[in-house]
């Protein structure tokens, strides 16, 4: 008998499929289901991929202190990173400082990390958010932690590919500066996805239901990468996994 | 035994004084110096400006940042991020920016260590990538957009350099003569070779020289580098000497400071009371 799939897993399926030929992806602070993707991607590399997970200097490689990720990045090491945002908007610019007119805060948050570098020079950025409303996917942000898109003579290797929420994946078009619906998580619809939307996004002819994980992909999850998920975020995996570290 | 060794945290934290910049970095191995910090707290300096190398988001490095802003010593801040990690918000910090009672100056990481890293370099501004059309970019005077001379058109923003006052972790040992070892936590030297006092408290001091060792030296930071140095086992708990923090006094600290009174209930019990046992 097979435990039911949850929304986790799906998640970190679809993360791990835009990860397809990557040599070195890093995981920000506090993104356990963006490692679960990674690590997942990591498994199916057959280990030519390597995962570096910030936080933990057991999951980490560096020799050169906290600026030796943004100077690989800079020289092209890094193909895949994550960023997440209080509020994102529809041009894809994100949001870590605060709600309200800054300086002032009618809510403050810890601060912009390194998304105002990582951004512009990671050629993959995925986009998370778990709550999917209003609230944070706005039509416009108040702070501009980083922005989505740059002017032609900015130089900008990077940028997002696509945003993934509770409810959906967008994938990001680089031409139209804008979100794209790609598929539908199993159990919501294309009316609860746009009530919960602050920003008009285009919805092609034809999307998908988010693919659920294939019987080989959940022995995978629940496997190896529950077992370093646990290593990392022990709270997390006993959750989803029922895993220890 | 060299001379930078003073006999106790009190003696480090004396160097401290109203005004100062104080840089302190981002705490992900034990190198957070809390007692020192607590002694700052305890002698009342005020209108520090505090640089976090380059944030203060696990959860001991932001609890000392919190602490500090909590307890009034702080002015104003430049960081990439302030949290309590897994241990969630920094209460007091986002209460202060809140209040308007501290000014953030918001950066990013790699702009705080190219900025830190230009400074210990003695060099005027650093160049970065990036941060051209944030309002990070936008809302600092220190940083200015200019056109790269070696690629005319091309915007890039540079950094006016950092060199703080004051830099202050702590590491595991150092040797008789003054050599701190520090291993990885490399953000320590950078913070050392830029900032014009460095503080340091140690876990242990031996009776050795780390340049004997070849193996040991690729992780020390010089002792010329180093204004005072004072032995402090368990100087950085609740980060244990392995690296890993105690979350259940991490959780006890964010649940108190939700509030300004069970903050200074903590604070009172955990800072202050140190003291009045110690007297």
């Amino acid at each position: 008998m097979t435990d039911p799939i949850r929304p986790e897993e799906i998640y970190a399926t679809a993360i791990a499929g835009f990860l397809h030929g990557a040599r070195h992806i890093a995981v920000g602070m506090a993104s356990p289901i963006p490692a679960t993707g990674a690590l997942l991607a990591r498994e199916r590399s057959n280990g030519t991929l390597r995962v570096s997970i910030l936080g933990n200097p057991k999951s980490t490689p560096w020799t050169n202190g906290g600026a030796e990720l943004f100077d690989l990045a800079g020289r092209g090491g890094i193909d895949g990173f994550f960023l997440s945002g209080g509020q994102i908007d529809g041009q894809g610019n994100i949001n870590l400082v605060g709600v309200g007119d800054y300086p002032e805060a009618k809510v403050r948050w810890s601060g912009s990390f390194g998304s105002a570098y990582l951004y512009y020079v990671v050629p993959r950025v995925i986009l998370f958010r778990w709550e999917h409303t209003r609230r944070t996917l706005v039509e416009q942000v108040d702070f501009i932690s980083a922005p989505g898109s740059s002017d032609p003579n900015v130089y900008r290797p990077g940028g997002p590919v696509a945003l993934i929420t509770n409810l959906c994946l967008f994938d990001f078009d680089k031409d139209r500066k804008r979100f794209r619906l790609n598929s539908i998580h199993p159990g919501h619809s294309l009316e609860e996805v746009q009530d919960n939307t602050g920003f008009d996004f285009e919805i092609p002819d034809q999307f998908a239901t988010t693919a659920v994980p294939d019987a080989e992909t959940l022995g995978t999850l629940r496997g190896p990468v529950a077992t370093r998920v646990a290593g990392i975020y022990p709270g997390f995996a006993q959750q989803v996994f029922g895993a220890a570290a | 035994m060299s001379d930078l060794f003073l006999p106790s945290i009190p003696d480090l934290a004396a160097r401290v004084s109203s005004g100062a910049s104080l840089m302190l970095t981002k705490g992900e191995g034990p190198d957070t110096p809390m007692e020192l910090v607590k002694q700052i707290i305890r002698n009342n300096v005020r209108d520090l400006h505090l640089i976090t190398l380059p944030t203060c988001a696990n959860p001991v490095s932001g609890m000392m940042a919190d602490m500090l802003i909590g307890a009034g010593c702080v002015a104003s801040v430049e960081t990439a991020g302030i949290s309590l990690g897994e241990a969630g918000a920094a209460p007091r910090f986002n209460t202060a920016v809140k209040d308007g009672t501290i000014t953030v100056k918001d950066g990013t990481c790699p702009a705080i260590y190219a900025a830190v890293q230009a400074g210990g370099k003695a060099q005027p501004f650093a160049p970065l990538r990036g941060l051209i059309g944030s309002d990070i970019e936008a809302m600092r005077d220190d940083y200015k957009v200019i056109d790269n001379p070696f690629n005319p058109g091309e915007p890039v923003a540079v950094l006016k350099a950092i060199n703080p006052d004051i830099a202050a972790f702590h590491a595991p040992c150092a040797d008789r003569n003054g050599n701190v070892w520090i291993g990885r936590q490399r953000d320590s030297l950078y913070a050392a070779h830029a900032s014009d006092t460095v503080l340091v408290t140690v876990e242990q001091v031996m009776d050795c020289d780390f340049y004997d060792d070849p193996a040991m030296v690729a992780g020390v930071i010089p002792s010329f580098y180093i204004t005072a140095i004072a032995e402090a086992p368990a100087g950085a708990m609740p980060m244990n000497a392995d690296g890993k923090p105690d979350m259940d006094q991490v959780r006890a600290y964010a649940s108190a400071a939700r509030s300004a009174e069970g903050f200074a209930a903590w604070m009172d019990a955990n800072v202050h009371g140190t003291l009045k046992a110690a007297e």
